[in-house]
């Protein structure tokens, strides 16, 4: 198929219509605005429902209403909506109803910036929201990534029963980049016998709902629940690794940040230093074996972690590592985005050169 | 090849228009290419600009920090960018509006007057088409049958009549170019 330019956030609301998503409910936000946007022109014309909500509260609690009717829903928004639906996601992850939630990251704390950042790593990948719960969050790093993720979590998140979060940073949503559509290989999936669709009068009537009083019934359904993330864990790992072989740096970088390191290996080669980088696809489950064994290699002097952020990854990156390497940070956060030199003289610090 | 371009004027310029016709071009020449907007809290009439990458090695970081090429198109943007040009670099300089001069020595200036020749062919809204026959003329880097391809298909029914409005701003932008 022909290349065709398209804008991040655009390509992930057309991803979710050939995923068969047919309903879309959310509340502006700066830099998500194309999704809501492309979706309320496309979504009436397939038969679906486009709805902006009085708040993200509201379309959050929609989107439950809509899984728990056994179609595929999507919601989008930024940073400090994506706070404000913490509540919904835990409750659509105690009633087990799948759905795919965008996250197009900006500065914080609070209202921050409407620029480019990471901070909502904490809150994507260790739950906003109270309880023992876990989502698959996938971190595309091109538009050709968004597109294909987007079409890859509706699938996920109906295999598992749980939400899906896809989470980029503003730049993703607002760049061009020539992509293809392609169809992503289908799961065989269950059939959503839980739906409530309406019994007819012919079965029981099925009940959705997040509220296990017993805490005996409550513990064992916890139980269950984390039988499905460590299934999780085992299967859906996902990660790329770009010149790791014999480096003598090792970056870990998602989104961004992943294609600024990119430009620095690029730098350190010209210097005669062999980097590479582990990007991480999946946050969480993050692929800690991965790195551990590419940061094990004698070769590498030091691993470099690259976010949006004041330092969040880093955690997951230390627990991966175990102590075998000294680990450096560099990033920037509020909107910033650090400069391939930054990287570069972090890099170099790192390795005392 | 790699060229590296920043794309700066007010809003309403078409600033946007000229970066998205550069990387869709690129696109159908089988480049890799990036375009990447300035967002933020703009206001009418205030300052715009976009980034596009155009590559035959895959493009790594879409930001453009040393752009190969600067297009200006209006005095805030060229006294923004210039000093961030690569040595031996080129920037096309909007000479309806900005009088000024390129002050650096190392780089290559371009001088289009946009408005004028848009306004001889009787539609101001063609100016940035203007420009990007410079660009493409002074580059060569792109072919212009490419862009004249899109705009076969960009204007069609009663819009059609424009296609060789736009392709005639393409030449006249190319003949600016010494």
């Amino acid at each position: 198929m022909a290349k065709e330019l398209w804008k991040g956030n655009e390509a992930i609301a057309e991803a979710a219509i050939r995923a068969g998503c047919k309903y879309f409910f959310g509340y502006p936000i700066t830099p998500q605005n194309e999704i809501p946007e492309y979706l309320s022109l496309h979504l009436p014309q397939i038969g679906g429902c486009f709805l902006q909500a009085e708040s993200e509260v509201a379309a959050i609690n929609m989107i439950y209403g809509a899984a728990g009717c056994g179609k595929r829903v999507m919601t989008s928004s930024s940073s400090p909506g994506i706070s404000l639906k913490q509540e919904g996601i835990t409750y659509m992850c105690g009633a087990e109803l799948p759905a795919v939630i965008v996250n197009m990251m900006r500065g914080g704390p609070g209202l921050g910036t409407i620029q480019p950042a990471q901070g909502d790593y904490y809150q994507a990948t260790r739950g906003g929201g109270n309880g023992d719960y876990r989502h698959l969050v996938y971190a595309p790093a091109t538009i050709q990534e968004a597109a294909d993720y987007v079409q890859k979590a509706f699938d996920v998140a109906d295999y598992y029963r749980n939400p899906v979060m896809i989470l980029a940073d503003g730049m993703i949503g607002q760049m061009m980049e020539a992509i293809e559509w392609r169809e992503m290989p289908k799961r065989e999936l269950p059939e959503k016998t839980w739906a409530t669709t309406g019994t007819k009068g012919e079965r029981k009537p099925n009940v959705i709902n997040s509220l296990y009083i017993d805490p005996n019934l409550c513990a064992d359904h916890n139980d269950r629940l984390a039988k499905k993330y460590a299934a999780m864990e085992e299967n859906e790992v996902l990660f790329e690794e770009y010149n790791t072989e014999n480096c003598e740096v090792l970056f870990v970088a998602y989104g961004t940040p992943s294609r600024i390191a990119r430009a620095a290996i690029r730098q350190l080669e010209k210097e005669g230093i062999k980097a590479g980088l582990l990007r991480p696809i999946t946050l969480w489950p993050f692929p800690s074996k991965a790195l551990k064994a590419a940061a094990d290699q004698a070769s590498v002097k030091a691993v470099v972690d690259v976010e949006l952020s004041m330092g969040q990854m880093i955690d997951d990156v230390k627990i991966a590592l175990e102590g075998c390497k000294p680990v450096a940070f560099v990033g920037k956060a509020g909107g910033v985005v650090p400069t391939p030199a930054e990287v570069c003289a972090a890099a170099k610090a790192a390795i005392g050169r | 090849m790699t060229n590296e371009i920043m794309i700066a004027g007010f809003g309403g310029q078409g600033v946007m228009a000229i970066g998205k016709t550069l990387a869709e071009a690129g696109m159908k020449e089988g480049k890799d290419v990036s375009w990447l907007p300035s967002y933020g809290p703009e206001m009418r009439g205030g300052t715009a600009n976009c980034c596009v990458v155009l590559s035959e090695e895959p493009i790594v970081s879409p930001i453009v920090l040393e752009p190969t090429e600067l297009i200006a198109m209006n005095l805030p943007s060229l006294l923004k960018f210039e000093p961030t040009v690569a040595q031996g670099g080129t920037i096309f300089v909007n000479s309806s509006i900005i009088t000024e001069k390129v002050q650096r020595e190392d780089v290559r200036a371009i001088y289009v007057p946009c408005l004028e020749i848009a306004q001889e062919l009787g539609n101001l809204k063609v100016a940035n088409m203007v420009m990007l026959g410079a660009y493409i003329q002074a580059m060569g880097n792109l072919g212009v049958e490419t862009i004249k391809e899109m705009l076969v298909h960009m204007f069609t029914g009663p819009k059609a009549k424009l296609v060789d409005l736009n392709i005639e701003a393409l030449r006249r932008g190319a003949a600016c170019v010494q």
